[in-house]
């Protein structure tokens, strides 16, 4: 900090004699101000991002990081011609285990960002509406949101538990099943597992998002409508979802991008399970467990630019408001 | 007809309530039993066995997490203010070329995902010698932390009126004298509401908290949960694994209910502001 003390000082003498204006002390203050920020999100963000992408071109380990060749595209595909003229390829691209996380992950995010965004407009349209309790609801909602991921993971999975789990005791009084589920175990169910819990978690957050969306409708629009006998439904369709849609799409992109890096809730609640495994869950697995370091680098730089497509829809879609002079 | 409607709606909202605490309201139940009680299924509470909390207190490691967790979130949080209010004053009051561009590089960052800086920043962590200590997740924190705060405190500032400044230009006061006298006042509740997101999000990360640590004393809060193990490798210790997280989850829960008007607001800042 002193050296921006002293910087805008020796500005300011300066600027007596050199004729520095207000606005150019100004800049000057302002690139000391910034050169800390900037200089810390290189260290932890750009610079780690480009040994992730120098790594993925090498065929470096876990045991000797600094002991890689460079050996081109090679972890990405490579293919020999054998001597039978068979063609053999090899790598990430042709790997059916990195498809089948791609696949887990796209699947697992359409479909849990679908839910969440339709569940959680119907929740911010009760929150919305004047009634007795709304505090009360609107504090129940933010439940699930405070809990750590790690702890709702465990916590589900305790529930989902297949002997003594009390969703498979409420499903079988209810007379719904006939017989124990083993909901995080088994292949088929895994999935479903999963999204459960990203739904229960993450609803309440788009329901703050279309709430706060909503809230920018002026109510005299649905007095009109109601004076002129609009259905509710035909309400909703034709003044409320087009008013809240660009609200809306930047949350759902949001959210999209969230659950395309997903990590933690599959990595505990599933652990090792191949219909959930996600594409930074194989990641992680080859950098880290399977020794396998410049392999699973390609992997996260693959998932990288999927989500560097979508920051750049982010942006665009949301028109997001860069100039600075808040002309929106 | 209007009965039928008032409950319908009401019953929705029953079911909403429901559907959000029961989770942790079973968790709590199941915190309180121990030995084979935990195996019969009971939604009420019937007999209160503090003894997975003893258990989980007294253990070896889980206070010692904690203090971890607390250090490294109040850090994080720490460091990623004292950063990013200097630098949105910059970013939202003064023009300059490649503003812009800045701005929006801050809001790629924040949605990068981790797992592509994971291998980068494994080996940074290494050659720091920082592996294995609180300091390697101080470090790694602020890619998330920092374009945050920076985000929603440079969109606050942008809302604050031009002439308290003005004012203090005339006056002839320096840009860190505006910054620490005039803004630093006004930012308070903004400054508590981005402090507490971002100190939940370093409170509950976990890729690089499990990737960073190898020792049991040196792992945070999620990373001691989602391990802890118990006698043998079949048996899942879930009393004291739901104790520990009643523990972990009271203090976030009642930070957010306090704020929760000021989170509201600052999530939707951060998420969308367009």
């Amino acid at each position: 900090m002193t050296d921006t003390t002293v910087s805008t000082a020796r500005s300011r003498s300066a600027s007596a004699g050199a004729g520095l204006s207000l606005q150019q002390q100004r800049q000057r203050a302002a690139f000391w101000f910034i050169a800390p920020m900037v200089t810390a999100l290189f260290c932890v963000a750009a610079w780690p991002l480009m040994r992730t992408i120098y790594f993925s071109l090498t065929d470096t380990t876990l045991s000797n990081l600094y002991g890689g060749k460079f050996i081109g595209f090679d972890n990405y595909l490579s293919w020999r011609t054998l001597e039978s003229g068979r063609t053999v390829y090899k790598g990430t691209l042709v790997d059916p285990a990195w498809w089948n996380a791609v696949w887990n992950t796209v699947r697992f995010s359409l479909v849990s960002v679908t839910i969440e965004t339709t569940l959680g407009m119907i929740v911010a349209l009760v929150l919305n509406a004047e009634f007795k309790g709304r505090g009360f609801v609107r504090a129940a909602i933010l439940v699930p949101w405070a809990i750590p991921t790690i702890v709702s993971a465990k916590m589900w999975a305790w529930m989902l538990n297949d002997q003594f789990g009390i969703i498979n005791d409420m499903l079988l009084k209810l007379g719904i099943i006939s017989e124990k589920i083993a909901w995080t175990a088994n292949i088929d169910t895994a999935m479903f597992a999963v999204l459960i819990v990203d739904i229960w978690k993450t609803t309440p957050f788009m329901a703050l998002l279309c709430l706060a969306g909503l809230q920018m409708i002026p109510r005299d629009i649905y007095e009109a409508a109601k004076i002129d006998g609009v259905h509710p439904v035909k309400v909703f369709f034709k003044i409320t979802l087009p008013l809240v849609r660009p609200a809306l799409m930047v949350a759902v992109i949001f959210r999209i991008l969230d659950a395309l890096r997903i990590f933690d809730l599959v990595y505990v609640l599933t652990p090792n399970s191949k219909a959930t495994k996600t594409m930074s869950v194989i990641s992680r697995e080859n950098l880290i467990d399977f020794d396998k370091f410049a392999y699973g680098s390609a992997q996260s730089t693959l998932l990288f630019a999927i989500i560097a497509v979508f920051v750049a829809l982010y942006i665009w879609i949301g028109k997001v408001d860069l100039s600075g002079d808040g002309g929106k | 007809m209007d009965y039928i409607k008032t409950g319908a709606f009401y019953l929705l909202v029953a079911v909403i309530v429901l559907f959000s605490i029961f989770p942790f309201y079973y968790a709590i139940l199941t915190s309180l039993k121990t030995g084979t009680a935990i195996f019969s299924i009971n939604y009420l509470p019937r007999d209160v066995d503090w003894g997975n909390y003893v258990s989980v207190l007294t253990g070896r490691t889980f206070l010692r997490n904690l203090v971890n967790s607390i250090f490294i979130a109040t850090t994080t949080v720490v460091f990623a203010l004292f950063l990013a209010v200097t630098a949105s004053y910059a970013l939202a009051r003064v023009r300059f070329r490649g503003r812009g561009l800045l701005l929006m590089t801050i809001l790629a960052v924040s949605m990068f995902p981790q797992i592509a800086v994971l291998a980068g920043l494994f080996e940074l962590v290494r050659w720091l010698g920082l592996y294995n200590t609180p300091w390697a997740l101080i470090l790694s924190y602020t890619i998330f932390t920092l374009p945050f705060t920076v985000w929603v405190l440079t969109t606050f500032m942008r809302d604050l009126p031009v002439e308290i400044e003005e004012a203090a230009i005339v006056d002839g006061a320096t840009p860190w004298v505006i910054i620490s006298k005039v803004f630093l006042p006004l930012l308070w509740p903004a400054l508590v509401t981005t402090g507490l997101l971002a100190f939940i999000g370093a409170w509950n990360e976990f890729l690089f908290a499990l990737t960073f640590t190898s020792s049991e004393v040196q792992r945070t809060v999620p990373v001691g949960i989602a391990l802890l193990s118990g006698a043998s490798q079949q048996e899942i210790p879930w009393g004291p694994i739901m104790a520990a997280s009643v523990i972990v989850t009271v203090p976030l829960i009642v930070l957010v209910l306090i704020f929760q008007r000021k989170i509201v607001a600052g999530l939707t800042a951060g998420g969308v502001k367009g």
